[in-house]
């Protein structure tokens, strides 16, 4: 089946799902209410922060070539090997190709969206390759046979009972609805995947252009055990992610913080600038950070697109998005769901398929209310879709002659009080011929048009 | 003062009746009002549809109707917000693009005109309802109207003013989407009503057509306890 029917076969079933959308509401008001108090808390002045954020951003855009060039020179100079992968399957093959030659077996990942996007675990699991998740939102939806769910929290769509009863059967662990245990029996499940698998991979939430290091924020000691225990650390990270220096984390880590859990900062914040030093007694003994472009400096080239590129991934426009909590992330099927999936997959993964993400939104801006670094979401969403229309040429035929029609009666009013007869009469008509759901939202027209109503009430003033 | 009438097409086809109570509350309120039956439509329609040259030509309409016009006022919040606002990109190296951008100083929503030219004691009456203030998503975002531009409410008589937690929520109207997504845009729209029979309203007032046809349909549908009112529609009743 053709991808946007598929979405909307998807996203109607969910629609019907009342205990997911109950679940989903529940855990997303939590999720406001800490935020909203947070940005206070955290900032004297969030309105700022998030216009200082966009700034330091939009400047590194503009340089992006040589900042990337200087974090290469100096993570390389300790050791490192960068790669730029200029599509998803040149950072795959390059994954593949040390796989093979360290002769690895077992992998051990943190979470890394970016890994989604270039379809790491199937390609890995394809080359008979134990592929461990570590995050505990991640091995939830792992362990399900699931994709994330969200780029933030990737099993929010599981509650405790939910995780209790999946541990139960899936890992036959005893079914305990005490979250202590749940999370013990993760811990159990996951630690000989450290010891044992030759290749960490992680993903960066920044990388340093001044110190040539990348920077990783976690919440469980997960990532900090997958880059230092296997003697292979592999970072996947998107170009984008680079910052000046050290300096701008004083305010993009408690801004990542805030918008993405609530948090004052996240639990574990790692700075890693290269493998193993001589006379060090741990850590890999070989570092590989891929830079992934993947379509990133085509939305760079493209004035009306690029600060898009600002995103660091916090979710916030998933949560505050109405369609995102209504539908869910599954729906989506894409690594990045919720509004700003819908911005960038169809640059990322082309229009043809993907053309009908920015119509899935009533445009009503919550998105670009919250975002950390002032994206303008929706206006990005109906941009694309003035692109999906006027340059890629996705409308079906249908709507494109039904837009030209409409167009050209509504070009004057003579032809308007030529047509509403006829189309008052075909609505009445026609409309019990359509199905259940569109019939409600064809709108009944009114007797008399305001036009003709009015000179009714110009008459009756004049006769008073 | 002179005020020209802007009527969405929803009004003009669907809902005149929001039309005249905006027209009836601005006469009582002194204002004298020209209405030219050449307006159709303000194209947004197509262009958040993505149909952006059909957006235009209707646009032009709009624009030729309206370019000697001093102050336009029309019930919605998102019409008026496609011409503040879009009407710029959308005549971008146009013949009309000047006109187009003088327009957006000239347009207002009808709160936003009522709260700048009215002062809020002369707006009185009495009007029965526990009410709670559907902001439009538009409206709210792109006019930055607050529940301040409606406060003036508060001084009719009988209207229990019931205040809803956070910010504005959308309804899932979003135009074609509701159509195009409609399984969707309905369960939008129930998430939303929810929150205002928890509330304890029994009455919704609303500054957008688009939203009060879609969740008048909701409430139909499911039989809700609850009344959908255009702002216009409320003062026209309470100050007759």
């Amino acid at each position: 089946m053709q991808e946007p029917r598929a979405f909307l076969q998807r996203a109607a079933a969910k629609t019907r799902d009342e205990e997911h959308r109950l679940k989903i509401l529940k855990a997303i008001d939590t999720y406001t209410r800490v935020v909203e108090q947070r940005k206070h808390t955290q900032f004297r002045d969030w309105r700022q922060a998030r216009q200082l954020a966009a700034r330091i951003k939009d400047d590194v855009l503009a340089r992006l070539p040589e900042l990337l060039q200087q974090f290469e020179e100096r993570i390389t100079a300790r050791g490192a090997r960068v790669f730029w992968a200029e599509t998803a399957a040149e950072a795959r093959q390059y994954i593949l190709d040390l796989v093979a030659r360290r002769q690895a077996r077992v992998v051990v990942k943190s979470k890394s969206m970016t890994t989604e996007e270039i379809g790491l675990n199937e390609a890995l699991q394809h080359a008979g390759v134990d592929v461990w998740e570590s995050d505990l939102g991640e091995l939830i939806v792992q362990v399900a046979g699931e994709k994330p769910y969200h780029i933030v929290t990737p099993a929010m769509h599981k509650n405790r009972e939910d995780v209790a009863r999946l541990f139960h059967e899936k890992l036959g662990a005893p079914l305990t609805q005490d979250v202590e245990q749940l999370t013990m029996i993760a811990r159990e499940h996951l630690r000989h995947a450290y010891v044992s698998a030759e290749i960490g991979i992680t993903g960066a939430n920044f990388i340093l252009a001044e110190e040539g290091a990348i920077v990783m924020t976690e919440n469980e000691g997960n990532g900090r055990l997958t880059m230092a225990c296997p003697p292979v650390h592999v970072v996947l990270v998107g170009l984008e992610k680079v910052l000046p220096s050290m300096r701008e984390l004083a305010l993009f880590l408690p801004l990542l913080a805030t918008s993405g859990t609530g948090q004052q900062i996240t639990c574990y914040n790692s700075i890693v600038r290269g493998p193993r030093q001589p006379g060090e007694p741990d850590g890999p003994e070989e570092m590989h950070i891929i830079l992934l472009d993947n379509g990133r400096t085509e939305l760079l080239a493209q004035p009306e697109f690029q600060h898009v590129l600002r995103c660091i991934r916090c979710g916030a426009c998933l949560n505050a998005c109405p369609v995102y909590r209504t539908i869910g992330g599954h729906t989506y099927n894409t690594p990045y769901q919720g509004p700003i999936g819908s911005v960038i997959t169809p640059h990322l993964r082309g229009f043809r398929q993907w053309y009908h993400l920015p119509f899935a939104s009533s445009l009503c801006g919550a998105c670009s209310d919250v975002c950390p670094v002032n994206i303008d979401l929706h206006h990005l969403l109906l941009w694309n879709r003035h692109r999906a229309v006027e340059r890629e040429h996705t409308a079906a035929p249908g709507w494109r002659l039904a837009m030209k029609l409409w167009a050209w009666g509504m070009r004057r009013r003579k032809r308007i009080a030529l047509l509403r007869p006829w189309l008052r009469l075909g609505t009445k008509l026609l409309l019990p011929l359509l199905p259940g759901a569109q019939r409600r939202r064809v709108p009944s027209m009114a007797e008399h048009s305001f036009a003709r109503l009015w000179r009714d009430h110009e008459r009756q003033k004049s006769h008073f | 003062m002179r005020v020209s009438l802007f009527i969405p097409c929803l009004v003009d086809q669907v809902y005149p009746e929001i039309g005249l109570s905006m027209a009836r509350v601005l006469e009582r309120l002194g204002f004298e009002l020209h209405y030219d039956p050449r307006q159709t439509c303000c194209g947004q329609p197509a262009f958040n549809a993505g149909h952006v040259s059909e957006a235009r030509s209707v646009a032009e309409n709009f624009v030729e109707v309206f370019r000697e016009a001093r102050v336009i006022v029309g019930p919605s919040g998102s019409c008026t917000a496609m011409v503040r606002h879009f009407y710029g990109r959308l005549f971008a190296r146009h013949p009309l693009a000047a006109a187009a951008g003088d327009l957006s100083r000239r347009v207002y929503e009808f709160s936003e005109f009522l709260k700048q030219y009215v002062p809020a004691d002369r707006i009185r009456g009495a009007f029965s309802a526990k009410m709670g203030f559907h902001n439009s998503c538009h409206s709210y975002r792109e006019l930055g109207i607050t529940d301040e531009h409606v406060a003036f409410l508060q001084h009719i008589r009988g209207l229990e003013w019931i205040p809803l937690p956070g910010e504005p929520v959308c309804c899932g109207f979003g135009g074609l989407f509701s159509f195009k997504f409609a399984p969707i845009a309905e369960t939008m729209a129930k998430t939303r009503l929810d929150m205002f029979l928890e509330a304890g309203c029994d009455t919704l007032l609303s500054n957008d057509p688009g939203c009060i046809m879609h969740l008048r349909q909701e409430v139909q549908a499911r039989g809700l306890p609850l009344r959908i009112l255009h702002l216009a529609e409320l003062l026209d009743r309470a100050m007759e």
